[in-house]
């Protein structure tokens, strides 16, 4: 990998993101896990952890988030930059990568000897590092200081500390331009001078900086303020820079920036007329928010001939003139069907060739097959009536199902698309499909390979009894899993041991899945990636076996005695306007809109972003504009034509807690009981001082104050399925997928205005809590809706109780599956918390001995416990049986 | 010849020829069939573990094993001997109550193959013998959680297994060795501990020796058990300019192949490779013989990937002899000139040209 310009990551930095700040301060390092896993996924070469923040203990903060990523082969793949201004953090740091890092920073700010300390330290733990320039004078903000600092650095290094000068990284500070202070004007002149300098006169030293300075003074105009970085790094760049600290995935590409903007913005980063930052400043608030102007449509394409046009449209979704070109096609051919396995199959060859070069991506090649399917539906009466025609041969036949007792197929049925654009021949069995049915079809189509997928957890069991099915059945052809619960682990784990004659493959995602099929479908190839597959999972089941044998657990007594202690005796829970439930619906779905988390919507068309940043992104942000501007479109004619209808029931009750159960009372006498939550608590060793936490205990235990629960089942879906069939019928499946990711989304939505209301109105404990939703998104308000089947209460079955209890079916027309999977797919329900102190968190796994206690309270044979909870035990239910 | 004198000779040696390490001596002495008693020796005779197993307490307590073994692998053509310390350091030997021994057991190593280099060198002296004090990778790991519930535990930290070796690294280079061995690493984090441990000693006025270090390929997937490829760990531990770098253990020849051929491509100092004698069988046994394992390693040589070669699991003096002789005469792997680029690495190699 040769990069011109290296992007380090710097979300990874609590001194830069509020929000990666905010979940290091709450002990939430998952979430953290995840930043830095988006970042390496959004293309950073290298990551920056910074942990400076003056309430945290930065060494240990460091420390344990770098033993996690140690642990994450998705992130520890790339180099880690430790940066802090403290060197034991540093230090703390360096004692925890096994590969070659950057230190970042050392610098002259001390003096000469501590200048060397620092550096030999850094070399004897084998990094590399950025030296600031600074010296005993300050920070140099002259070309020439700047330059006669990292000058002095380079020579102290090379000749005194043994440094080799390919590991020197020189950051020569970027400032702040245009704040008004005519002494700031030339700042960035004068970091892109002195790199011009350094990198002539000291041989392989790099130059870094953090980027983002340069913008300070245009806080809060995020669109200028990209637009100044990306004609910063354009020059400087172009004088040197190698690297930078910067959020690659939001910077506008330079030649596409507003022309006027452009010019504004490089008046002041060139400092080349005194009146330019007066100018940028008057320039600046029309560019605030908004983006740039549509383009018209280029329709030069046209003028091509037949085949480059069809190739066009295919490549660029375009079915406006397919018909008419097909047409065109079709005449001139011999056969209809060469035109098919001419033109069009070379066109969609290019479509596959750029998606699996990175440079289309998943909603354009959605976009891709549906104007394939037009094309392909104007030749088919011409094929059938033509004697000769007889059935194409596809690449191979894959047959396709989501599990019995689960309804999502979302991913599935991207994954359908994809491998048909493939030329791969999909049979998609939809959803709930039991084993036998899934084999029977399997068989009777003579299917190449089975693809199973699933959202759910209890889909993971039923996944093992498909494969256990096959093998008793005798299949041996490839089976593949994917879907949101399944996992590597799990696949390599459970499923694979259960079916022995043929392979089973794991597939990540849309993009994974043409490479795997391709490999299993291909004579030479198949044996190669089976193996290599086996080897893979057998060695992560060894991996899992040694990992099961060490423990560091607690028991569910001793998890019990630490508890998460709120003084109750200082809390006044607040009373609900309504006790009981009431009813939403058919919901305003206009008002929905605005409560929409696009994030996520992106997410599952596989485009790696935050909204809105996703849209300016260099890599990916074409892809999003188009698939957000069809959304957008979409989402006009489900609000306008009401294509869904939004249900929900909310209800509340007295409720107290008693040990790890939640008790409903009947009323507020609460003499009687009406039903019983259960929950389930932490059972890995905790460090002093932090809780063993079970929802549980955000309640006030009997005895100590009048409490209350709530919950809630909302759904956006009604309606839902209808639309995708007659997309379906009539070959979109881009606009049927695209209405199914707009159902979840607003079912997303819809619970997210629900509990706003809840919090502001109906349970009303935080009265007049504005719209913000930002905040919202950020979870930023008092309460938590945790869901079950989720992290902190992952037992679905507690579903069948809430549900009872909302009278969700008669409420809300929302229904459970035998999994509890509900259906419509788009729905979401959960209990409401109101105490400030409740937040959300993860059980993970579990003994045997919460294992048996929950049985027991629920009412359960072990074996039943053990069979929902699956995937949390930390035992094996066999064994431990034996 | 003092240590300067040797260290010159081995750096000479090695720009002539290919050098040869020694073998197993796990095969070697459990053929002896010793049993406890042996072990504990007049010295740990009530000691309360059981120290069965304990290869490298026989350094003090039946050292004229351990010289046998030296002058077996001496005389079947080895020029480096390991010193009989793989581990030899206190994290596992306090799995046998002898923490408190490592620096006897390090001295009394690195004297034993002190005395049986020196002896051959004075009886062949157009071939001095050398000594490679052996650092094993500990049975802890600094990467790598032991529960997979707690992806963020270790069950050792830095500072102690740094300060493990240092006190391991103090006594071979007081009992005499010429060079420091960080060998069958399979997390190049430990390697990094042992590393620094050694660069430090530097500042406690020790002279330096040359470093060699030796990485752990652990299957197919080409990846240490820590995960990184073979160029990340190349790149991970280049900051101590080894003398050589190198590959042993767990693979026999024919699969550590590629995994040679490419830091054969990368690494601008001399590379060392000591395979395995095979794949074990159900029995956990070595079956390749020294004329197969001689065969593929010549090839090797021929084909310009080594510098130094020698055997690991299941290879004895045999299998040393057929391999010195078959690559007697065969010119050593030349170094590569490689541009300077700025060279990181997470669990993969990262390059800045």
């Amino acid at each position: 990998m040769r990069p011109l310009f290296v992007n380090i990551g710097e979300r990874t930095n609590v001194t830069g993101s509020a929000r990666f700040r905010k979940l290091i301060e709450a002990g939430d390092y998952p979430a953290a896990l995840e930043v830095a896993r988006q970042q390496v996924a959004a293309g950073a070469q290298v990551i920056d952890v910074n942990m400076d923040e003056g309430l945290l203990d930065s060494a240990r903060a460091m420390t344990t988030f770098l033993n996690l990523i140690a642990a994450e082969p998705d992130i520890a793949r790339v180099p880690i930059m430790v940066d802090s201004s403290k060197w034991e953090v540093i230090e703390a740091g360096l004692k925890c990568v096994q590969g070659k890092a950057i230190v970042n920073s050392i610098s002259l700010k001390e003096g000469e000897a501590k200048f060397l300390a620092d550096a030999r330290r850094c070399l004897s733990y084998g990094a590399a590092v950025v030296v600031m320039a600074f010296d005993e004078q300050g920070q140099a903000d002259t070309r020439a200081r700047k330059v006669a600092i990292c000058e002095r650095a380079y020579r102290l290094l090379t000749e005194t500390a043994g440094f080799a000068p390919e590991d020197v990284i020189f950051d020569p500070n970027i400032f702040a331009v245009a704040t008004g202070l005519e002494e700031h004007n030339n700042y960035a002149v004068d970091f892109i001078e002195a790199t011009r300098a350094i990198k002539q006169q000291l041989p392989y030293a790099r130059v870094s900086g953090g980027v983002s300075n340069i913008s300070f003074g245009f806080r809060g105009n995020e669109p200028v303020r990209r637009a100044m970085h990306s004609v910063f790094l354009y020059h400087a760049i172009a004088a040197g820079m190698d690297m930078g600290i910067v959020n690659a995935g939001e910077l506008p590409l330079y030649d596409e920036i507003e022309p006027e903007l452009r010019e504004a913005v490089e008046d002041v980063i060139l400092n080349r007329r005194p009146d330019a930052t007066e100018r940028l400043v008057e320039l600046a608030p029309r560019y605030k928010g908004g983006k740039s102007v549509e383009k018209t449509p280029d329709v030069a394409w046209r003028a091509a001939p037949v085949g480059a046009r069809l190739e066009h449209a295919l490549v660029h979704g375009i079915g406006d003139h397919i018909e008419a070109d097909v047409e065109e096609a079709r005449l001139a051919a011999s056969r209809p069907l060469d035109v098919i396995e001419g033109p069009l199959m070379a066109g969609m060859n290019v479509v596959g060739d750029l998606f699996g070069a990175g440079k289309m991506f998943l909603p354009q090649v959605v976009k891709s097959a549906r104007v394939m399917k037009q094309a392909v539906g104007y030749l088919l009466p011409f094929m059938e009536a033509e004697s000769a025609g007889k059935p194409r041969s596809s690449a191979g036949r894959i047959l396709m199902a989501t599990v019995k007792g689960d309804v999502h197929d979302i991913g599935k049925n991207i994954v359908g698309v994809v491998l048909q654009c493939n030329d791969y021949e999909v049979v998609d069995l939809g959803v709930m499909v039991p084993a036998d049915r899934i084999l029977d079809e399997a068989q009777r189509v003579k299917a190449d390979m089975v693809g199973l997928s699933g959202l759910i957890t209890p889909s993971l069991d039923e996944m093992v009894f498909v494969a256990r099915e096959m093998e008793r059945r005798g299949f041996d052809v490839p089976l593949l899993i994917g879907g949101a619960t399944t996992s590597r682990t799990h696949t390599a784990v459970k499923i694979e041991p259960a079916y022995q004659r043929g392979s089973t493959t794991y597939v990540t995602d849309a993009s994974r899945a043409v490479g795997v099929v391709g490999a299993l479908m291909s004579t030479s190839e198949r044996p190669k990636a089976e193996a290599a597959t086996r080897a893979e999972y057998a060695r992560i089941r060894e991996q899992f076996g040694r990992g099961q044998q060490a423990k560091n657990r607690t028991g569910l007594a001793e998890a019990r005695a630490r508890k998460y202690a709120i003084d109750w005796s200082d809390y006044r829970p607040s009373a609900p306007s309504f006790l009981g439930t009431r009813a939403f619906g058919p919901y305003d779905l206009a008002e929905l809109v605005r409560y929409i988390d696009w994030t996520p919507f992106f997410a599952t068309w596989e485009l790696v972003g935050r909204y809105p940043a996703i849209l300016e992104d260099d890599v990916v942000g074409e892809a999003a504009r188009g698939l957000f501007a069809d959304a957008q479109a979409m989402l006009k004619k489900i609000v306008g034509e009401r294509w869904f209808e939004a249900r929900g029931v909310v209800g509340f009750w007295p409720a107290n807690a008693s040990g790890d159960d939640i008790v409903l009372w009947t009323d507020e006498t609460r003499a009687s009981e009406r039903a019983r939550l259960f929950t389930l608590r932490q059972q890995m060793a905790k460090s002093e001082g932090k809780a063993n936490l079970a929802l549980a205990d955000f309640v006030a235990p009997i005895g100590e104050g009048a409490d209350y629960l709530g919950g809630f089942a909302v759904t956006a879906g009604h309606g839902e399925a209808e639309i995708v069939r007659r997309f379906k019928a009539a070959g979109d499946d881009y606009s049927a997928i695209l209405a199914t990711s707009l159902a979840d989304r607003l079912a997303e939505a819809f619970a997210e205005a629900l509990h706003h209301r809840v919090r502001a109105e109906l349970w009303g404990y935080a009265p007049g809590e504005p719209f913000d939703i930002e905040a919202m998104l950020a979870e930023r308000y008092r309460g938590i809706r945790p869901a079950p089947g989720y992290p902190a209460q992952p037992d679905h079955t507690e579903k069948r109780t809430l549900f009872r209890l909302l009278e969700a079916e008669a409420a809300a027309r929302i229904e459970l599956t035998e999994s509890c999977a509900m259906t419509p797919p788009a729905s979401v329900s959960g209990l409401y918390f109101a105490h400030p102190e409740a937040h959300y968190f993860g059980v993970g796994k579990i003994e045997r001995d919460q294992a048996q206690d929950y049985a027991r309270r629920k009412g359960w044979p072990l074996a039943e416990a053990e069979r929902w909870l699956a995937p949390i035990l930390n035992y094996d239910p066999e064994r431990a049986a034996a | 010849m003092n240590r300067d004198d040797r260290i010159a000779a081995l750096k000479a040696a090695a720009r002539e020829r290919i050098l040869i390490l020694d073998g197993s001596w796990g095969v070697y002495l459990q053929r002896r069939g010793l049993e406890e008693a042996d072990f504990r020796g007049e010295r740990f005779a009530a000691h309360a573990h059981p120290l069965k197993g304990d290869f490298d307490v026989l350094c003090l307590t039946r050292p004229e094993v351990v010289t046998e073994v030296h002058d077996a692998y001496f005389e079947a053509g080895a020029d480096i001997a390991q010193t009989n310390t793989f581990n030899a350091n206190a994290i596992s030997q306090a799995d046998y109550g002898l923490e408190g021994e490592v620096r006897a057991i390090n001295l009394a190593a690195a004297q034993l193959g002190r005395a049986a280099a020196d002896r051959w060198t004075q009886k062949t002296p157009q071939k001095p013998r050398f000594v490679a004090g052996s650092l094993g990778p500990t049975n802890r790991t600094l990467s790598i959680s032991p529960d997979v519930n707690d992806p963020g535990a270790r069950t050792v930290t830095f500072d102690e297994v740094y300060s493990i070796y240092a006190e391991q690294a103090r006594a071979l280079h007081e009992g005499g060795v010429d060079i420091f061995l960080i060998e069958t690493v399979f997390d190049t984090l430990n390697a990094k501990a042992a590393i620094k441990a050694i660069l430090d000693l530097e500042a406690e006025g020790l002279a330096p020796l040359p470093i060699w270090i030796s990485g752990t390929i652990t299957d197919r997937s080409g990846r240490t058990l820590s995960g990184q490829t073979v160029e990340a760990f190349w790149n991970s531990v280049r900051h101590a300019r080894p003398f050589a770098v190198g590959l042993n253990c767990a693979l026999g020849a024919e699969l550590m192949r590629p995994h040679i051929a490419e830091l054969a491509r990368i690494a601008d100092t001399l590379v060392a490779a000591y395979p395995n004698a095979g794949l074990p069988n159900a029995f956990g046994e070595y079956d390749e013989g020294p004329e197969e394992t001689a065969c593929h390693l010549e090839e090797w040589a021929r084909s310009g990937l080594v510098n130094i070669l020698g055997g690991c699991c299941g290879t004895t003096p045999d299998h040393i002899r057929h391999v010195a002789e078959s690559v007697e005469g065969v010119a050593p792997r030349e170094l590569p000139e490689r541009p300077k680029a700025l060279r990181l690495s997470g669990l993969e190699a990262f390059e800045l040209a």
